[in-house]
C-alpha cells in the first residue's frame, strides 16, 4: 500500500540528503588533496564524488516518480521536487569543480593554499547547514529557520574569503593569465556555497508555505 | 406499473442527493487532491449503499419526511420538486441541504392541501442557517489548533503526515458516506415502502433479502450514481472554490463537521449523558452542507486566508432560496399533476370538534371558550380550523395544534388478520403485542382514542414523562403508534362480523 506506507520514500529522501552531505565532504577532501599534491587521494575523491553524484541523481529521479505516481503530498510536491533538484545541483557543481581541478591542473602558489582550504571549509559548512535545514523541512518545519541563518553566515564567510583571495591574487606579480586562472578557481569553489544559498532561499519560502 | 412511475421521482431525488451531498463528505479531500475523484466516488457510493441497506433498513417503519404527504401521487410530486431544486442548485455548484429542499416542498404541499405547517419546522430551517455553521466553525477552529499543536509536538515526516491525512480523509469520508446513506434513504425511498413492488427473495438458499432492502438498495444505487455522475461540481466549490485549503485543514473540516453533527444532533448522546446524570448539550437542527461550509469559513478566518466572498454569498443565497424555491415548485407541480394528470395529490382530511374531543381537551387542561360555535360544524381546511380555534376558541397556537390533532376524523379498525400476517411482530414487544391483540376487532373514529385504549391496556404503550432521559423511548413509541395508525387505517368503519 504505497499510498499509506511512505517509509521507503522517506528513506530515499534521507539517503539523498546523506549523499549530498557526503558529497560535499568528499569535495572538501579532494580540494585539500589537490593542494597537498596527493594525486592518488585526489583521483580517489574524484571517483567518489562521481559515484555520489550519480547516486543522488538516481535517488532524486526515483523520489520524483514515486511522488507523482502515487499523487503524494499534492500541496508540497512541486516544492519538494524543486528543493531536491536544487540540492542535486550542489553536488553537480562540486563534482564539476573537482573535475576542473583535474582537467586544468591550476598552478596554485603555496601562499594561497590556506585561503583555498578555508574557502572549501566554508562551502562545506554552508552545505551541511542546508542538509540539516532540508531534513527539518520534512520533519520539523519550525526548526528550518534556525539552520538557514547558518547557511547565510557561511555563504557570506565564503564570499569574504573569496574576495580577499582574489584581491591577494591580483596583488601579486604573477602573469595576468595565471591570475585570471586562479580567480576562476576561487569562483569555482565559491560557487558551491552560492548553490547552498540558493537552496536555502527556496527552503525559507517552502517552510513558510508548509506551516499549516 | 404505476408504482414504477412514482418511484422514478424518488430515484431522481436520490440521484440529486448523491450529486449534492457527496461533496460534504469528500469535497475537501478531492479539492486538495488528496483523494482522486474516482476513488472518492467509489468509496462514497459503496458506503452509501451499505449504510442505506444495512442501517437504513432500521428506518423502514418510518416514511421519512415525505410521510406527512398522504397520497402516493402527492409524494411523487413533492419528491420531484425537491429533486428538481437540489438538481438546479447542484448545476449552480452550490452545496445545499437536501432535507431543507424536501421540507420546503412539503410546505408547498401544505399550502396546496390547506394543511397547517408546523411553525417549528420553519424555525428549525432558519436556525440551521445560522447556528449550524457557527457551531461547526468554532469546532473546526478548536480542532485545528489541537491538530496543529499535536503535529508540532509529534513532528511527523511530511510524507507520513500526508499518508495519515489521506487515510483519515478516506476513513472519515467512508463513515460520512455510510451515515449519508443510512440517514437519507428513508427520505428518498421510505414513502414507497407501503407500495413496494419488490417481494422478498432468497439468494443461494441462504441470504434472504427483503423487499424493503431491495427498494432501499435501488435508492442507494441512485444516490451512488448521483455521486459518480454529477458530484464533481459541488465538490469543486467545497474543496477549493470558496477558499484554498490545506490537506490537514481538509481533514479537520470533515472531522469538525462530523463531530458537530454528532454532538448537537445526536439523541443517543443526549440520552447517554442524561442517564449518567451529566449535563446535556442543547440539540440544534444541523445539516451537513451547512456544517461543512461553516467549518471551512471558520478555519479560513482563523488562518486569515482570503475567502472568495462572492462564492460565500452565492452559497448563503442558495441556502435561503432552496426551501423557498422547492415550496414554489412543489405548489405549481401539484397543481399540474392534480389538474392535468388528474391524480389525487392529497386526501381531504376531516376535522370535527365533537363532544369526545372537547372532553379530551378538558382532560388535557385545554378549555375552549365557545365550544358550541365550534362543535356544530366540521372542517376540511386545517388552516381555517386553526384560525377559528385561536380566534373563537381563545386557544394559543400550540393548544390549537393539539386540538386540531385530536379533532382529526378517520376510521381505525384493529384487524386480526393484519395483526397475524402483516404486522412487523419483531418490532413490538410481547406485551405490546398482547395489548394490541386484546383490542382486535375494535373500531375507532379518532386516532387518539385508539392510542388511549392501547395506553390503558398496557403501560408499555404509555408515553413516559417528557424528560431528556425518556426522549428516545417516547420517540420510538410514537414511531410505533404512527406505524399502527397507518396499517390499521380504513376508509369506513368495519362491522364486527362475529
Amino acid at each position: 500500500m504505497p499510498l499509506f506506507n511512505s517509509k521507503s520514500t522517506e528513506k530515499q529522501i534521507d539517503d539523498f540528503i546523506d549523499t549530498l552531505a557526503e558529497g560535499v565532504l568528499v569535495y572538501k577532501a579532494g580540494v585539500r588533496s589537490y593542494l597537498a599534491g596527493d594525486e592518488t587521494d585526489f583521483e580517489d575523491r574524484i571517483l567518489a564524488i562521481d559515484r555520489l553524484e550519480s547516486r543522488a541523481d538516481k535517488l532524486s529521479k526515483s523520489i520524483e516518480s514515486h511522488l507523482y505516481a502515487h499523487s503524494l503530498i499534492p500541496e508540497h510536491r512541486g516544492d519538494v521536487l524543486g528543493l531536491l533538484e536544487n540540492a542535486d545541483n550542489i553536488i553537480d557543481t562540486a563534482k564539476t569543480s573537482l573535475y576542473q581541478f583535474s582537467v586544468e591542473r591550476p598552478d596554485i602558489p603555496e601562499e594561497f593554499h590556506r585561503a583555498f582550504n578555508k574557502l572549501a571549509d566554508s562551502c562545506n559548512e554552508a552545505v551541511e547547514a542546508v542538509c540539516v535545514g532540508t531534513r527539518c523541512f520534512f520533519r520539523d518545519v519550525e526548526a528550518v529557520k534556525d539552520n538557514l541563518y547558518k547557511v547565510y553566515h557561511y555563504e557570506k564567510e565564503a564570499d569574504q574569503i573569496s574576495d580577499a583571495l582574489k584581491r591577494a591574487i591580483f596583488a601579486t606579480d604573477l602573469e595576468l593569465a595565471h591570475k585570471i586562472h586562479l580567480r576562476y578557481f576561487a569562483l569555482n569553489v565559491e560557487k558551491v556555497s552560492d548553490m547552498a544559498e540558493s537552496v536555502a532561499d527556496r527552503l525559507a519560502i517552502y517552510a513558510i508555505k508548509r506551516k499549516i | 406499473m404505476e408504482i414504477l412511475i412514482f418511484l422514478s421521482s424518488g430515484l431522481f431525488l436520490g440521484w440529486s442527493l448523491g450529486a449534492n451531498d457527496a461533496a460534504n463528505v469528500f469535497g475537501t479531500a478531492v479539492g486538495t487532491q488528496m483523494v482522486r475523484f474516482r476513488t472518492a466516488a467509489l468509496v462514497c457510493a459503496i458506503f452509501v449503499v451499505l449504510g442505506a441497506t444495512i442501517s437504513g433498513a432500521g428506518a423502514a417503519h418510518t416514511l421519512g419526511r415525505l410521510g406527512a404527504v398522504n397520497t402516493l401521487a402527492g409524494s411523487f410530486t413533492v419528491a420531484l420538486a425537491a429533486a428538481l431544486t437540489t438538481f438546479w442548485m447542484t448545476r449552480l455548484r452550490m452545496p445545499v441541504s437536501t432535507s431543507q429542499a424536501i421540507v420546503g416542498a412539503i410546505i408547498g404541499w401544505n399550502f396546496y392541501s390547506a394543511s397547517v405547517t408546523d411553525s417549528s419546522s420553519l424555525t428549525k430551517i432558519m436556525l440551521t442557517w445560522v447556528a449550524c455553521p457557527v457551531l461547526s466553525g468554532v469546532m473546526a477552529v478548536g480542532l485545528f489548533i489541537l491538530v496543529r499543536n499535536f503535529i508540532r509536538w509529534t513532528k511527523p515526516h511530511l510524507l507520513r503526515l500526508d499518508s495519515g491525512t489521506r487515510l483519515g480523509l478516506l476513513v472519515v469520508g467512508a463513515f460520512g458516506s455510510y451515515s449519508l446513506g443510512a440517514n437519507n434513504i428513508a427520505n428518498v425511498m421510505g414513502v414507497f415502502v407501503p407500495d413496494n413492488p419488490f417481494s422478498d427473495i432468497t439468494l443461494f438458499g441462504v441470504l434472504e433479502i427483503t423487499g424493503t432492502q431491495q427498494l432501499f438498495f435501488l435508492g442507494a444505487v441512485a444516490i451512488g450514481v448521483g455521486v459518480f455522475t454529477y458530484s464533481g461540481r459541488v465538490m469543486d466549490t467545497v474543496g477549493g472554490g470558496l477558499v484554498r485549503i490545506s490537506p490537514v485543514s481538509a481533514l479537520v473540516i470533515v472531522l469538525a463537521q462530523s463531530i458537530t453533527l454528532f454532538l448537537f444532533a445526536s439523541e443517543g448522546l443526549e440520552h447517554t449523558l442524561a442517564s449518567m446524570g451529566l449535563p446535556t448539550l442543547p440539540l440544534v437542527p444541523v445539516s451537513s452542507s451547512q456544517a461543512v461550509v461553516g467549518a471551512i469559513v471558520g478555519i479560513s478566518l482563523y488562518k486569515g486566508a482570503g475567502i472568495r466572498l462572492n462564492v460565500l454569498g452565492g452559497i448563503s443565497l442558495g441556502w435561503i432560496s432552496t426551501p423557498i424555491l422547492a415550496g414554489i415548485v412543489s405548489f405549481f407541480l401539484l397543481f399540474f399533476v392534480d389538474n392535468v394528470f388528474d391524480q389525487q395529490v392529497y386526501k381531504v382530511r376531516h376535522f370535527r370538534l365533537d363532544s369526545q374531543v372537547v372532553a379530551e381537551l378538558q382532560r388535557q387542561g385545554i378549555e375552549l371558550e365557545n365550544p358550541r360555535q365550534l362543535t356544530t360544524r366540521s372542517y376540511t381546511n386545517a388552516i381555517r380550523l386553526k384560525q377559528d380555534l385561536i380566534k373563537k376558541g381563545g386557544l394559543t397556537g400550540d393548544e390549537a395544534d393539539r386540538a386540531q390533532e385530536l379533532a382529526l376524523v378517520g376510521f381505525w379498525y384493529v384487524d386480526r388478520g393484519i395483526i397475524a400476517d402483516d404486522l412487523d411482530q419483531t418490532w413490538l414487544s410481547p406485551e405490546q403485542l398482547t395489548a394490541l391483540r386484546s383490542l382486535a376487532d375494535e373500531n375507532y373514529s379518532h386516532f387518539w382514542e385508539f392510542t388511549r385504549a392501547l395506553a390503558e391496556t398496557s403501560p408499555e404503550w404509555r408515553l413516559l414523562p417528557d424528560t431528556k432521559l425518556n426522549k428516545r423511548t417516547n420517540k420510538e413509541l410514537k414511531k410505533k403508534l404512527e406505524y399502527l395508525g397507518r396499517i390499521f387505517k380504513v376508509d369506513e368503519p368495519v362491522e364486527d362480523e362475529s
